[in-house]
């Protein structure tokens, strides 16, 4: 068994680890060993935990550490990268729910010991959390609910929502936004019944508020993120990011466990950013992601002229052979039609030809943040010539080809041109300033969002039908 | 209405504002068509061709003026002919209204309406009445095939059993529409053509052309393009610049070509004497805008001389009467086509409708009035230049007084939020038991490192940053682990499987974000 002293220490080992682990993931090479800090890091925190003072139960501990990693691997190793999306859902719904399982103990806990307490007066014979209880002041053991009750509502609500988001990212669930009658209404209904609850619980009333205020937050989770699309799914996912965190530091008050506070701190306020960097790279404010839709339009779309013009695979192909720079922006399309490879497979012969090959990503292209990124370098794309869109936008006046594929939104004119878009002021990819465009796309339909690209009917853009990777493999022995 | 084309007058013109084939379509626009005899004979229409249209042949040039309702016509009308002109009638010709206000007077007086080809507005609609765009075309070509008869090599260099000949270098100053035609028939011949504007903005077009583009280093540089796509005049420092970088061609290039024009004004003397004197014998300079003054200071219009040093200067002012059955067709045809507009029922009426952009444009003389110049078209020449962000350099007063203010205003909020801040802090501190305000402590820096730290993350790693952070979050299983030793049963479950669970995550987790970083590589 180790000292106090040794625990301490390792949680400061921990919390530094944790933080380097984070920083390094500034760049491709350093994040490679970044991975190795956090790895490091969490084995430190874990084991002069486990084997610190007052802990015991290791007859349940150990063999459950060991199943859950067996599962762990099998997943990390299984899963494909463009299931990332949905695994990270899945991952944090797990968070989410061992936060409520956790508040639930300490509950408990406090319970099973003012009780004891009451009958025969004695702080004697309690172990492991139970006994840091019996030492609290009742003061203390008021923040302590007020923790627990914080703990159980956010982890709840992560662990439904976690699930919803699952469910929507791996087309489990109908991928629109869907409401129940009331809409927000029942949350805002199920939030005030919560704090009563909340309030009820704080003044002594039974476990059963407890249970009640979880099941309460897990319909919120639910419901909340049913209302919200398929597309905003990036936002979606690092907020209940962030809310695993928060959740985690809220046992770590619960449980006076700095590193748990430390930890759980990073890990929210990083989704907390992740989250404003693609409402912002949406234009939309936080609300109105999480409130659902696109916000009002003030006035009707302007109408467009022209039509879409279509081409077949030997014309993208000769265009392609004549032209010395190409810019590929690729989008969910891409990922759902696994046109990865296929999409490297062109990059690499168009480089070979001493063509300048860029990629062209857009902050919310995917269903997760930085989600091309983790595609093409899947498909060893070499990231130098993976670009964000703010490095590369004014590039595509000098651009011979701009081939799109599977976006639409991100690369919507109408956001810059017409006031009245229901994106209007988005920042998109200025693809149209390039000499051509093709997008390759499954058919005449809209985008997530249901708003007509007027890119399409552009007179410097042709149109390629068809699923993204049988267009894309076609296209590759034309390429000289 | 009787539409009729008189003979040309000035001296060495071929052209002719009718042809044959224009002939037929204004006849379908319910016209009658006159020629006087002979007109198209230099471009290569003789009267039969035209009887054969269906055009009326007239003898006598007074009596088509008399007989005809519209005249049209290529030069512009000379003083004789200006008499014959009577009201209500219509010209449709050249007419440089700005350099000849004499004649212009002429024309109000006699209370006829002038439609001067030559002020046709630079718009889409009105490209296919663009006269000066199809002589230029023809400028442009013809001032190549002049200076390759004039000069003694190969345009396209060979390598032959009898030895190698070099590539000729060609020159071309200003790519208006002849510069840029000079381009294409130039480097169709096989040059090394080299070209020089100063509007940059069509070095896409000479590339596009074929040729290279002479960039001129100049700080700021002014945008040379008026509105209507043509060259303004250019300041004296700039002119410096271009004298400089044209010296520098001088002793390379083998054929220089001019045709830098600026609407209304004389033409720029851009080829200097020290530059004619720097080529090398044989070399050739074709000046197309010799009539204007010309380009090049040793030009002497209509002329072909030939300079001590052996260079020939070729300052011929009848490029497109050279090729007059090419301009005669093209040129008729953007009459034909204004024809058109002018008459938009065609039945044969036509109705001068000067609320039209095009015909406003044009139209020099009107009932008795001059039109000149017109009001600025209301549709601008190329999709108006977007106003470009014109990024001030702010003064160093203005910049420290922007920072400053800047500067204040980031302390304001800062203060602002750190007051709020504390406040909460106290409020909680009066409330909150010791032990809790020690662990608050620890929360808030840790937030504020976390922010610190996430900002610096590169955007392509962001999935990499989501799943590590997921993997880190399952530091929730330090609760359960604190629980599971629990005297109860209930407890010991819920905490067993908090354990499984946070396990899964923390494994999984940065097991996938290790195989994500692995394959990002470089290229």
């Amino acid at each position: 068994m180790l000292g106090q002293g040794f625990v301490s220490a390792a949680s400061i080992a921990a919390s530094v680890l944790f933080i380097l682990s984070l920083g390094g993931l500034s760049n491709q090479e350093k994040a490679k060993r970044a991975v190795w800090y956090g790895i490091v890091g969490m084995a430190v925190a874990v084991f002069f935990t486990a084997f610190g003072p007052g802990i015991g139960g290791y007859w349940w501990m150990v063999p459950m550490m060991i199943v859950g990693a067996v599962v762990g691997v099998y997943v990390a190793k299984k899963v494909a990268m463009t299931e990332m999306p949905q695994l990270v859902a899945a991952l944090h719904s797990f968070v989410g729910l061992a936060a409520v399982f956790v508040g639930f103990n300490a509950d408990l806990e406090r319970r099973r010991v003012l009780a004891s307490q009451l009958a025969e007066g004695a702080t004697e014979g309690f172990s492991a959390f139970a006994a840091l209880v019996a030492t609290k002041t009742p003061a203390e053991l008021t923040f302590l609910q007020i923790e627990v009750v914080l703990g159980v509502f956010i982890g709840a609500v992560t662990f439904t929502g976690s699930v919803i988001a699952f469910g929507k990212l791996a087309g489990k669930v109908d991928g629109k936004p869907r409401q129940l009658p009331g809409g927000h209404l029942l949350n805002a209904g199920a939030a005030v019944l919560s704090l009563l609850l909340a309030i009820l619980y704080l003044n002594g009333a039974g476990f059963w508020t407890l249970l009640l205020l979880a099941a309460l937050a897990f319909f919120i989770g639910y419901h909340l993120i049913m209302g919200i699309g398929g597309a905003d799914m990036p936002v979606v996912v690092s907020m209940l990011n962030s809310y695993s965190g928060w959740a985690a530091a809220a046992i770590g008050f619960t449980l006076s466990n700095d590193l748990l506070i430390v930890t759980g701190a990073l890990v929210g306020s990083s989704g907390a950013i992740l989250s404003y960097i693609m409402c912002k790279a949406m234009n939309r404010n936080f609300i109105n992601v999480i409130l659902g839709g696109f916000g009002g339009s003030k006035g009707p779309a302007a109408e467009i002229e022209g039509e879409q013009v279509a081409i077949d695979v030997a014309g993208v192909a000769s265009a392609l052979n004549d032209a010395d720079s190409v810019i590929i922006v690729p989008g969910y399309g891409m990922a759902v039609a696994q046109a990865q490879n296929a999409v490297s497979e062109l990059t690499r012969k168009l480089r070979s030809a001493g063509k300048n090959v860029r990629f062209g990503i857009h902050p919310v292209a995917g269903r997760l943040p930085g989600h091309m990124n983790v595609l093409l370098a899947e498909a060893r794309v070499p990231y130098d010539i993976v670009l964000e869109m703010d490095e590369i936008n004014g590039d595509f006046a000098n651009t011979d080809v701009a081939i799109i594929i599977g976006s639409n939104d991100i690369v919507n004119p109408a956001a810059e041109e017409d006031p009245n878009s229901p994106i209007a002021g988005m920042p998109v990819l200025k693809v149209w300033e390039a000499k051509q465009v093709f997008v390759s796309k499954r058919g005449q339909g809209t985008g997530y969002s249901g708003i007509e690209n007027p890119l399409f009917f552009k007179e410097n853009t042709r149109m390629v039908y068809g699923d993204a990777r049988s267009t894309i493999d076609s296209l590759v022995p034309m390429i000289e | 209405m009787k539409i009729g084309a008189p003979k040309e007058t000035a001296r060495g013109e071929a052209r002719v504002a009718l042809t044959p084939e224009s002939a037929q379509h204004i006849k379908k626009l319910g016209h009658e068509c006159l020629i006087e005899t002979g007109a198209g004979e230099a471009a290569g229409f003789n009267d039969d061709a035209y009887r054969e249209a269906g055009v009326t042949v007239v003898d006598a040039t007074q009596t088509l003026w008399e007989a005809a309702d519209v005249v049209i016509k290529v030069r512009e009308p000379s003083e004789e002919e200006a008499g014959f002109l009577r009201q209500g009638q219509t010209l449709i010709s050249f007419f440089w209204p700005a350099q000849s206000e004499a004649l212009l007077e002429q024309c109000r007086a006699k209370g006829a309406t002038v439609v001067a080809m030559d002020m046709v507005p630079r718009i889409s609609r009105a490209q296919k009445m663009d006269a000066l765009s199809s002589t230029a075309n023809i400028a442009g070509y013809r001032a190549v095939i002049e200076a390759g008869n004039q000069f003694g090599r190969f345009f396209t260099g060979q390598v032959t059993a009898a030895g190698k000949v070099p590539p000729a270098k060609v020159l071309v100053v200003g790519a208006g529409v002849a510069g840029l035609a000079a381009i294409g028939t130039a480097a169709s011949l096989g040059a090394v053509v080299r070209a020089f504007d100063v509007r940059p903005e069509v070095a896409e077009q000479i590339e596009s052309m074929g040729a290279e583009f002479l960039f001129l280093d100049f700080e700021d540089t002014q945008d040379g393009a008026e509105s209507g796509g043509y060259a303004a005049p250019s300041s004296p420092e700039f002119r410096e610049k271009q004298l400089a970088l044209f010296r520098e061609q001088a002793p390379d290039v083998d054929i220089v070509i001019t045709t830098a024009l600026i609407p209304g004004k004389p033409a720029p003397k851009l080829w200097l004497e020290d530059m004619v004197k720097a080529m090398k014998p044989g070399s050739v300079i074709v000046d197309l805008a010799a009539e204007k003054g010309g380009n090049c200071d040793l030009t002497v219009p209509d002329q072909r001389v030939v300079t001590d040093n052996g260079v020939i200067i070729v300052g011929y002012t009848d490029f497109p009467s050279r090729m007059a059955t090419q301009a005669s067709l093209l040129y008729a045809t953007n009459v034909r086509h204004m024809l058109t507009d002018l008459t938009p029922e065609k039945d044969g009426v036509i109705v001068h409708d000067m609320e039209d952009d095009v015909i406003r444009g044009a139209t020099v003389t009107h009932e008795g009035e001059i039109t000149f110049p017109p009001p600025p078209p209301k549709i601008k020449a190329i999709a108006s230049a977007k106003p470009k962000e014109k990024i001030k350099e702010p003064t160093p007063e203005e910049k420290k007084a922007a920072e400053h203010a800047a500067f204040m205003a980031q302390t304001k909020r800062q203060v602002t939020l750190l007051g709020v801040g504390g406040a909460l802090m106290l409020l909680l501190g009066q409330v909150a038991p010791a032990s809790f305000m020690q662990h608050f402590i620890v929360f808030a820096l840790a937030c504020f490192v976390g922010f610190q730290v996430i900002w610096g993350v590169s955007h392509s790693l962001h999935t990499p940053l989501m799943s590590v952070t997921n993997a880190i979050s399952g530091i929730i299983v330090l609760g359960a682990v604190l629980q599971i030793g629990s005297g109860s049963f209930l407890v010991g479950l819920l905490a067993a499987l908090s354990v499984l669970i946070a396990t899964i995550n923390i494994v999984g987790g940065f097991l996938v974000t290790r195989r994500m970083l692995a394959m990002f590589q470089k290229s």
